[in-house]
């Protein structure tokens, strides 16, 4: 059978550093490849050349039987390959049908848009990927990221894509959202198209693909059948080494309650909920995507300041309305998006790294330079961050390295209380083992942390108890005795049935 | 990885690459002025005469200083258009005070407060209105400019007292508004350099929302820095209006827009988070020495705004260039 595409001996160079070394790559009609590798592997530059946006140095690419220096937009297109990508590229003012036929809008013979003929196909083209739920004639933005993700794979296969290459698409998505976008994925693959699938997700991989291609610094590790290879001799192959235990999490030393929440509301994204954290406890919080998860953190450390309720820290009562009140009291948030709320990427590692904890290297009014070289400096070196040193600028960084920057942030303010948000979205395999051996070491010296995942193995590898929570509101708390996907993921949906139910 | 096998730091970089890396723009600006001067100079010696070059300086150290202003608000991410109109207003109140019988003293720091008082009311409406301060300081600009109009009915202030002209003193045989253009261009500089309330304008510019979750007080500090910037303002309405014996109820066409050029032509970037106020003010030298270059070499000067224009896109250019370059190091 001919490939799709066929990339030979490909290299590609960016400001004198190579990104991708001789690499090899290919796709076959109905198979599901996919494309592994840490951060700064070279991943996305090797999609971006199939994609069209980037031009190779070196090596020859194949569409067909065509034989190609580099591939256009143009190309692209005209080869059936279509890109989802992890930021979607949707119009948010504009309807599903509008956006899945953007540019390629059917015309009626007086070269007018056919509106008819295009939500009538736009209808098709998502029943055909089990949306029949998914109303045409609305707006993009009002929809979830799940959806807009349909309507972005239906854009693709509107244009009548062979290959269809996925950039992490199951990031940002609920557990029930994913199962569904599985189910979407096998039925792309028995129509033939030839799917290149990007994730640090493993379980997804060995559940998907049909064949499974590691790069490392740019270079090919190698490609393998998925019956030939396991989860630990992947990692094996991502990280150059093996990594000993996905979940290192040392005996816990659970002391005193630190903190007490009490009917804590936040308008209806919050509603009335209590729990505690004890000092040394890693309390996990689970739920689907809208149950409050975050909205919850960002009560607790005065984002979004409670409407009713109360915050107890060592028995005492407080009042958290703004984040510096948090941050005085011992309180830390690692957000959830690194780019949003947590870094300043302009800015270098050691301005990034000194920023929550001015007030200590502060004379006066003049900033300590010394000091905060210093404490940058410490940092690099405890966090295992990688980089040239304290001055170079964040937004250089790869995003487990910035992952790390923002932790180190947080440490330095030397947080009571740890709120981490997804710590490990988007990061490699390596980066986040080292993120939860951090976190487990933290907790050991006695501090509470409140750690927000969307992926069920982290909530269940790293916590002591699990906080399961759906519609702003606490479902049920799980030992870790008894935490496992089964009680775990029930109590996340039999919430949902009871309250559809009801 | 752990911190054991993580690469060491590469070797610390020379100083020189340092210095480069973080005044870039800088040194390119003083570089093209020390250019020009050597060109220049060699078609027409007269232009290195000592009067030659204070007059340079001087006559747009007003706008060198409105300028480091300006940079802290560009750098916290905001935007003021209404600094012209207000230096004008600020110069008839500070001539009037002068000759209506008011210590001299009184008519130098009244616009200073006065000032930071209007630029208060823009900062709330900034910080706690929710307003972006395009529309606060467009809606500013109006205010200003037709009160003041109506108020002087375009009367030039005469009859200054003498000592009132502050900026025809000399120390050393340098003009005095070349002392304060250096005096407060070196002290922000120090301050947004060294001060924590300097690095939390940076911070609030290059990530609101991130500066919120460190902690920064962000509205307080959106006030606080209009206010500077008012005060500032006044300091550069001083040096502008006590030039000569008269004050004209208008000021030079576009003021603001050769303010916010300079601080993007300095290397602030319009997206805020990014630049320093020594930037800015060797870019308004750049620009005076460029306006007194074409006379001496016999080029209309009115060709000095297209010649601005021009570097602004350039300035502009090689920011986003750096910016794209940056992301991609960043992406790969």
């Amino acid at each position: 059978m001919t490939a799709l595409v066929k990339l030979e001996g490909l290299s590609k160079s960016f400001a004198g550093i190579r990104v991708l070394k001789d690499v090899d790559f290919d796709v076959q009609p109905g198979e599901v490849h996919a494309l592994l590798g840490e951060n700064g592997a070279g991943k996305s530059t090797l999609i971006k050349i199939i994609a069209g946006v980037h031009a190779p140095d070196g090596g020859v690419i194949r569409i067909g039987n065509e034989e190609l220096k580099a591939i256009t937009p143009h190309e692209a297109a005209k080869g059936g390959i279509a890109t989802v990508y992890q930021e979607l590229l949707l119009f948010p003012e504009l309807t599903v049908a509008e956006n899945v036929f953007l540019g390629h809008a059917p015309k009626t013979r007086l070269r007018t848009l056919d509106w008819s003929q295009m939500r009538r196909r736009a209808r098709q083209l998502l029943d055909s990927l089990d949306s029949p739920d998914l109303d045409v004639d609305v707006k993009v933005g009002t929809l979830s990221v799940a959806n807009r993700q349909r309507v972005e794979i239906a854009k693709a296969l509107s244009q009548d894509a062979k290959v269809l290459i996925m950039d992490e698409p199951t990031a940002a998505l609920a557990d029930a959202d994913v199962r569904r976008l599985m189910t979407v994925i096998k039925r792309l693959r028995e129509r033939g198209v030839g799917i290149i699938y990007v994730s640090h997700k493993l379980p997804e991989i060995f559940e998907l693909a049909d064949r499974v291609t590691v790069l490392r610094d740019g270079a090919l590790i190698g490609t393998r059948a998925i019956g030939d290879v396991t989860e630990q001799s992947l990692v094996a192959m991502m990280v150059g080494r093996e990594i000993g235990q996905l979940f290192p999490k040392p005996e816990p030393q659970v002391g005193e309650t630190l903190l007490k929440v009490s009917n804590l509301s936040f308008g209806d994204r919050v509603r009335d909920i209590s729990f505690e954290l004890k000092r040394g406890e890693i309390l996990g919080v689970a739920g689907l995507v809208g149950s409050g998860r975050t909205e919850l953190a960002l009560t607790i450390f005065g984002i979004t300041p409670a409407t009713s309720g109360t915050i107890e820290i060592e028995g005492r009562a407080v009042t958290i309305s703004t984040p510096k009140q948090a941050r005085n009291l011992g309180i830390a948030y690692v957000p959830e998006d690194r780019g949003l709320q947590g870094l300043v990427k302009p800015m270098t590692i050691g301005q990034n790294i000194s920023m929550a904890a001015l007030h200590r290297i502060t004379n006066g009014i003049f900033i300590n330079f010394k000091a905060e070289a210093q404490r940058a400096a410490d940092a690099i070196s405890q966090l295992g961050i990688r980089a040239r040193g304290p001055e170079q600028v964040v937004g250089q960084l790869s995003g487990g390295n910035q992952q790390k920057v923002v932790l180190g942030k947080w440490l330095e303010t030397e947080p009571r209380i740890l709120i981490m948000d997804e710590p490990t979205r988007g990061i490699d395999v390596g980066a986040k083992a080292e993120i939860h051996a951090l976190m487990g070491r933290l907790a050991q010296k006695g501090m509470a942390i409140l750690m927000i995942s969307s992926e069920l193995p982290e909530v269940l590898g790293m916590s002591d108890r699990v906080l399961v929570l759906h519609g702003g509101r606490l479902v049920t708390t799980i030992d870790r005795a008894h935490a496992n996907p089964e009680s775990v993921g029930a109590a996340m949906t039999r919430a949902t049935l009871a309250q559809e139910a009801a | 990885m752990t911190a054991e096998d993580a690469p060491p730091f590469r070797a610390r970089r020379s100083g020189l690459a340092r210095l480069f890396s973080a005044y870039g723009q800088e040194i390119v600006i003083a570089c093209a002025i020390l250019v020009l001067f050597a060109v220049v100079s060699t078609i027409n010696p007269r232009f290195l005469g000592a009067n030659n070059l204070n007059t340079i300086v001087s006559g747009n150290a007003y706008i060198a200083v409105a300028a480091i202003g300006m940079s802290m608000i560009i750098i916290t991410g905001h935007i003021d258009v209404s600094v012209g109109a207000l230096i004008g207003v600020l110069a008839t109140i500070s001539g009037t005070l002068a000759v209506s019988g008011y210590p001299i003293w009184f008519a130098w720091i009244a616009p200073v407060f006065v000032g930071m008082a209007v630029n208060a009311v823009v900062g709330v409406l900034v910080a706690y209105g929710r307003i972006p301060s395009i529309v606060v300081t467009l809606g500013m600009l109006s205010i200003l400019r037709g009160g003041l109009v109506s108020v002087t009915g375009g009367a030039w202030i005469n009859n200054l007292p003498p000592e009132y002209q502050l900026a025809q003193q000399r120390l050393f045989d340098i003009p005095a508004p070349v002392w304060f253009m250096i005096l407060f261009t070196v002290l922000a500089a120090l301050w947004m350099r060294h001060s924590a309330f300097g690095r939390s304008l940076y911070a609030i510019g290059g990530n609101a929302e991130a500066a919120r979750a460190a902690g920064i007080p962000i509205e307080r500090r959106t006030v606080q820095v209009f206010m500077i910037h008012g005060a500032i303002a006044g300091l550069a309405t001083v040096l502008f209006a006590t030039q000569l014996k008269i004050i004209q109820s208008t000021v030079p066409p576009n003021l603001e827009l050769t303010i916010i050029t300079a601080s993007v032509i300095g290397g602030v970037s319009i997206l805020g988070g990014t630049g320093t106020v020594i930037g800015s003010t060797l870019a308004a030298i750049l620009f005076s020495t460029i306006g007194a270059a074409m006379i001496f070499i016999n080029v209309s000067p009115y060709w000095l705004r297209a010649v601005i224009g021009l570097l602004i896109l350039i300035t502009v250019l090689v920011d986003m260039a750096r910016r794209n370059r940056e992301m991609r190091m960043a992406r790969r």
